[in-house]
């Protein structure tokens, strides 16, 4: 097993196919999730998958240096900053609509 | 000085009425009422004094008997084609112009006056004299003009004022609906006059360039450089009409200048009202009585006259053409001489008067040619005669129908008592319509009468004769029943005379009837071969006389004392008799061609037409847009997911199209 593992080292292209996989999840489920925390969960996903090309290239490029992994702390500092206004709006909403649907949120006739 | 003060100022003529038309309408009207009748006829009345300056002047330059010139004093270019080319407005001075001139000023005067008396009270008294200024003006326009498009602009405007005043009453349906037929049945008409004028102005031109420019005669007075194809001067000169007659061109067999002749007539014969396109005179005498008199009696009916007498010699180098003129003129003539017998309302029996005597007048000028003349004489005395006459007819029959608030002679009777002056002028009325002498008629008819026979068109000379008894009877009946005998209804036994505002101008006409007929009228006006004395011919007068007499005899045999007579002649002739009441039916079939026949199978189609497939494309282009428009409505959700995924999916398709391309 290490064999195989030692043999077939993954590079740089395999991480960053990981990367915009992730992306990928992350904006589909950024557009058609209905529930307005499954929308911000999406978005964690995005900026996670961000933060991990970031180490990626850190590690690839120029191992030396820990600048990537820095970024990728700030990466998760700001998300979570971001992801407690996004909540304080979705509360707000309820408030107001007693539904977080966002198909709900649409204030045009029919 | 030269040129007289009303020969230089020709053009103030017609401007003056056109000024106080739009003073009045726009600004007087408003203001006050009184003011606006003040003001409407003083300025025809200044008209008046400018048209008879200018009769004196130009008879002072050009006396009786000896060369009557055409002259152009003031004219301006109105449309131009090309340097050389152009289209002249302008007035043009001659015999029969400043006839007319006079004659349409004179009576129009002498209406307005009337008419402060017999509008008093009515709301649109502000609106009847700015209408009637208009109409002065257009009939002036008419008269005066030198060339033949001229006279079809205020041909038209003629109609339009026409229009505009028998649907005076404009809440009255039968007003309204007669306004319109007068109007269509002219303009209908008016199609045949533009053909023909269309047909001398192309053909005219294409002479134009053969023969060159012809200078104007007397060209230092004639104002226009040099004359153009629709120039009257134009028109009737020999050598135009030598080469209008010699061209090659038919239509269905008929020479060009014969169609273009009979198409202009068609024109006039509308205005005119000759049969069949009568039908509309009749009705117009749902306007007020002044209109009546000013419009359908003395002036604007004579148009097509009048037209008719400027291209006389192009009429006459097709004789075809002139015959055709005789021809309907005679037939309406009779036709509407046997109508008016039967008449119950005042106004109609004169509307078939008038119908009648316009016939005669278009008779005389039929039988007349450039060598012998006399009919063209004959048909501008008449109309000089009957102007006068007719509208005094109409004014008094006016005051009559104001006294009694009736049309219907029935409901008149024994007015010669309660109203002395109407009853004199209506009686020298009738007796000049006659032709009694020596009262104005009968000089006129005598010429008529002698016209007709010396050109040797007996048939023509035997109807004018008939129609000269039918008229005595039918213009006497309606004195006796209207005068004479017992007061037939309430309102007759309380009628009053008219105020003097409106008996003056009675006197004044009564007058003129009596002494225009003394007028040495051949000497004034001729054409073409000079030196045609018309006086009295007796050997037409006596019969003529007679005639009248007779109509006159009978009259009274069944209108005067016992009017049983006159019902048991009527029911015994029975059926004619309401045929002949109803206009012989005319009318009806017109309404059946045009109901059944022209609106059903040629405007209900068009109309279809226009509602389905033109209205239909229009509502189609609006359909299409809507549709569209809901249907892409549905892009737009209001979710800002939606429009996210617009805008990943037009990232990705980009990036495709960039890769694509780099491959």
């Amino acid at each position: 097993m290490i064999d195989f593992l030692a043999r077939h080292n993954p590079g740089v292209s395999h991480w960053l196919v990981l990367s915009a996989v992730l992306f990928s999840i992350g904006l589909y489920g950024l557009l058609t999730r209905r529930n307005a925390v499954g929308i911000l969960m999406a978005v964690e996903l995005m900026l996670n998958s961000a933060a991990l090309n970031f180490v990626v290239f850190n590690r690839f490029v120029m191992p030396a240096s820990v600048d990537g992994q820095i970024m990728a702390i700030f990466v998760i500092a700001v998300a979570a900053a971001e992801v407690v206004v996004g909540m304080a709006i979705f509360v707000a909403l309820f408030r107001c609509r007693a539904t977080i649907d966002v198909n709900r949120m649409n204030t045009m006739r029919d | 000085m030269d040129t007289g003060f009303a020969l230089r100022n020709c053009w103030l003529i017609p401007a003056l009425p056109f000024f106080s038309f739009i003073v009045v309408g726009l600004f007087v009207r408003p203001i006050s009422k009184k003011a606006s009748g003040i003001v409407a006829t003083l300025s025809v009345v200044a008209s008046m004094v400018l048209a008879c300056l200018l009769a004196w002047e130009y008879y002072g330059r050009y006396p009786a008997g000896a060369e009557h010139p055409t002259l152009v004093p003031w004219s301006f270019e109105w449309l131009r084609y090309q340097p050389g080319l152009s289209v002249m407005a302008g007035v043009l001075v001659d015999p029969i112009s400043v006839l007319l001139m006079v004659v349409v000023t004179t009576v129009s005067a002498l209406v307005h006056i009337y008419s402060i008396g017999y509008m008093h009270g009515d709301e649109g008294y502000g609106r009847y004299f700015t209408f009637m200024n208009l109409f002065t003006f257009s009939m002036l326009g008419l008269v005066v003009a030198p060339n033949i498009l001229q006279m079809y602009v205020f041909w038209e405007l003629v109609g339009v004022s026409s229009f505009l005043l028998i649907g005076f009453y404009y809440r009255r349906p039968s007003a309204v609906a007669a306004s319109k037929k007068a109007f269509v049945v002219t303009r209908f008409a008016d199609l045949g006059f533009f053909i023909g004028i269309l047909i001398l102005g192309y053909h005219g031109y294409a002479t134009f360039g053969q023969l060159g420019p012809l200078a104007a005669p007397a060209a230092a007075e004639a104002g226009a450089t040099s004359l153009q194809p629709f120039d009257f001067l134009y028109l009737t000169n020999p050598e135009v009409l030598k080469g209008l007659a010699q061209l090659n061109v038919t239509f269905l067999g008929i020479g060009l200048l014969t169609v273009a002749m009979i198409l202009t007539y068609m024109g006039a014969a509308g205005k005119s009202a000759m049969f069949p396109l009568h039908i509309w005179l009749p009705d117009a005498m749902e306007g007020p009585t002044p209109v009546s008199a000013l419009i359908h009696a003395a002036t604007m009916v004579v148009a097509g006259v009048y037209l008719v007498a400027r291209l006389f010699p192009v009429f006459a180098a097709s004789g075809t053409a002139l015959l055709v003129v005789a021809c309907v003129g005679a037939f309406t003539s009779l036709f509407a001489a046997i109508v008016g017998i039967t008449q119950n309302d005042i106004k109609r029996v004169l509307a078939f008067s008038t119908l009648s005597q316009i016939g005669y007048m278009m008779l005389a000028l039929g039988v007349a040619s450039m060598s012998h003349p006399l009919g063209y004489t004959a048909s501008m005395f008449h109309l000089f005669t009957h102007a006068f006459f007719k509208a005094l007819l109409f004014l008094g029959a006016g005051a009559v129908i104001h006294a009694v608030h009736s049309n219907e002679i029935w409901d008149m009777g024994g007015l010669r008592r309660k109203m002395p002056v109407t009853h004199a002028t209506f009686l020298v009325a009738t007796l000049a319509i006659a032709g009694i002498w020596p009262l104005s008629g009968f000089f006129s008819k005598d010429e008529i009468l002698a016209s007709a026979l010396e050109s040797r068109h007996y048939g023509i000379f035997a109807a004018a004769l008939g129609v000269a008894g039918l008229t005595a009877f039918y213009m006497f009946r309606i004195y006796f029943v209207t005068f004479w005998g017992p007061h037939r209804s309430d309102h007759a036994s309380h009628a009053h005379e008219a105020p003097a505002v409106m008996t003056l101008p009675l006197v004044a006409l009564a007058v003129l009837s009596a002494v225009a007929g003394f007028v040495p009228m051949s000497q004034y006006v001729s054409i073409g071969h000079h030196g045609e004395h018309g006086g009295v011919n007796l050997a037409i007068a006596i019969p003529a006389t007679l005639m009248a007499l007779a109509g006159i005899g009978l009259a009274a045999f069944f209108y005067v004392g016992d009017t049983q007579r006159a019902a048991q002649a009527a029911s015994s002739l029975g059926v004619v008799y309401r045929a002949v009441k109803n206009k012989l039916y005319v009318d009806e079939v017109y309404l059946f061609v045009t109901h059944n026949i022209i609106f059903r199978f040629i405007s209900r189609p068009i109309a279809w037409f226009d509602r389905h497939v033109v209205d239909g494309g229009v509502n189609l282009a609006a359909w299409i847009a809507c549709t569209l428009g809901a249907i892409l409505r549905h892009l737009q959700t209001g979710q800002v997911q939606t429009y996210s995924l617009y805008c990943v999916a037009g990232a990705l398709l980009t990036a495709l199209i960039l890769w694509a391309a780099r491959m």
